[in-house]
């Protein structure tokens, strides 16, 4: 149930931005939810439609647009390209990486050359597409 | 528009119920930070200030060895509620990492302190004590840009090779505005009463407002014949037998190590509001 820390950062952000803005209302939000942490959109969701509630009225009427988003990877030792699906990992490390997706570099290795050292170049977590709204 | 990072926006209210924020630091490895930083919580917790632990050095993680915190794990409550080991709520990598090592580049290591700091739920806390990693990186760096209120207690030993890396981080710090409390002599040999001579800097820092030389920059006086020690706040004895008692909170609190901190710690935290 972290996602909901995770939410409201979404929350607070759609709130900020709409206060930068001069927004009366923020009519919809896209975030994007990484795969390689695993956020489970159920509660994702859920969090965010309780939490609008108490927050910032013109967020009333959004709609949160939630988007999977492959995970991909590239090894800066050998270069090679991989995705998640290639990657075995136990069912603990799975649970340690959806905390904090940068411990993939503790549990995962490149499939070719074995190294730690790669860039996650998509889908690491939770982040915002984009925000609209109406001034 | 590129993707936007929610998460940095929370993290302000995850600190907003805590009243001091201390970085232990040092810039230098193997000068004692992590001892430093835990038995520090640990005299504070046991002086009944609520006290919060955050070990930020990823790659060489070790306060939950000092504590001994094996077994212990954060609850999940509308983010993460870190686990309580010997009074101090306590959060630490070691956690999620399995006991194995967490090779990470510079943003990675941003992407992780950010995404702790963003789901750790503190709650109230007198103090959150923060053990640093050796060096000016990427956690040190965040430190300074996500926690302002951060304020920076230095470590360092006798040797002069640590005394030249502290002077330039006190530089640095001082050029950023970043408050700094005072350093701590560690592993002092010898020092008999002295280790008791700690300053009274309670309520203001020394540095970052006004310590400084007349060229502007930061020097660093720890020994009694340059004058008086400008920034510090006390010596630590060599206390052979702390390496036996570490893992050991209740052992740890009875080392002279811990009793010649917790009488800087009492001149430290002086205007902290009795209980």
């Amino acid at each position: 149930m972290h996602e909901w820390a995770l939410a409201e950062s979404v929350i607070k952000t759609a709130v900020e931005h709409a206060a930068r803005g001069k927004l009366r209302s923020v009519s919809e939000v896209a975030v994007f939810l990484g795969e390689l942490q695993s956020i489970d959109k159920e509660i994702f969701a859920f969090a965010l439609a309780e939490l609008v509630k108490s927050s910032f009225k013109g967020l009333s009427g959004c709609k949160f647009r939630l988007l999977a988003e492959p995970a991909a990877f590239k090894c800066k030792a050998c270069s090679k390209e991989f995705t998640l699906k290639v990657l075995k990992k136990t069912e603990e490390e799975a649970e340690n990486i959806h905390f904090i997706p940068e411990m993939a570099h503790t549990f995962l290795k490149c499939p070719r050359c074995k190294s730690p050292d790669f860039d996650i170049t998509a889908g690491r977590g939770v982040s915002i597409k984009f925000i609209k709204g109406e001034a | 528009m590129a993707n936007l990072d929610p998460r940095p926006s929370v993290i302000g209210v995850r600190l907003s119920k805590i009243k001091r924020m201390i970085a232990v630091t040092g810039w230098k490895g193997g000068i004692g930070k992590s001892v430093t930083a835990s038995a520090l919580a640990l005299l504070l917790a046991k002086k009944g200030f609520k006290t919060g632990l955050l070990d930020l050095d990823l790659a060489g993680a070790s306060a939950h060895v000092v504590l001994g915190a094996g077994g212990a794990f954060p609850k999940e409550e509308m983010g993460l509620e870190p686990p309580i080991v010997a009074g101090v709520k306590f959060m630490s990598v070691a956690f999620f990492s399995n006991n194995k090592a967490v090779p990470l580049r510079g943003a990675n290591v941003s992407h992780a302190i950010i995404e702790m700091l963003a789901i750790t739920q503190w709650g109230e806390l007198d103090f959150l004590i923060i053990d640093m990693p050796p060096g000016i990186n990427d956690a040190a760096l965040d430190v300074i840009r996500l926690l302002p209120r951060a304020e920076i207690l230095a470590v360092t030993t006798p040797s002069v090779i640590a005394h030249s890396v502290l002077e330039r981080s006190l530089e640095l710090y001082k050029s950023l505005k970043v408050p700094v409390l005072g350093v701590i002599a560690n592993m002092e040999r010898g020092a008999g009463d002295r280790s008791t001579t700690a300053r009274a800097v309670c309520k203001r820092p020394l540095a970052g407002r006004r310590a400084g030389n007349r060229s502007g920059g930061v020097r660093l006086r720890l020994d009694p014949r340059e004058g008086e020690p400008r920034l510090l706040a006390g010596r630590v004895r060599y206390d052979s037998a702390l390496e036996k008692a570490l893992g050991s909170p209740d052992k740890i609190l009875k080392t002279n190590f811990a009793k010649d901190l917790g009488k800087i710690a009492d001149f430290m935290f002086c205007g902290m509001p009795e209980l």
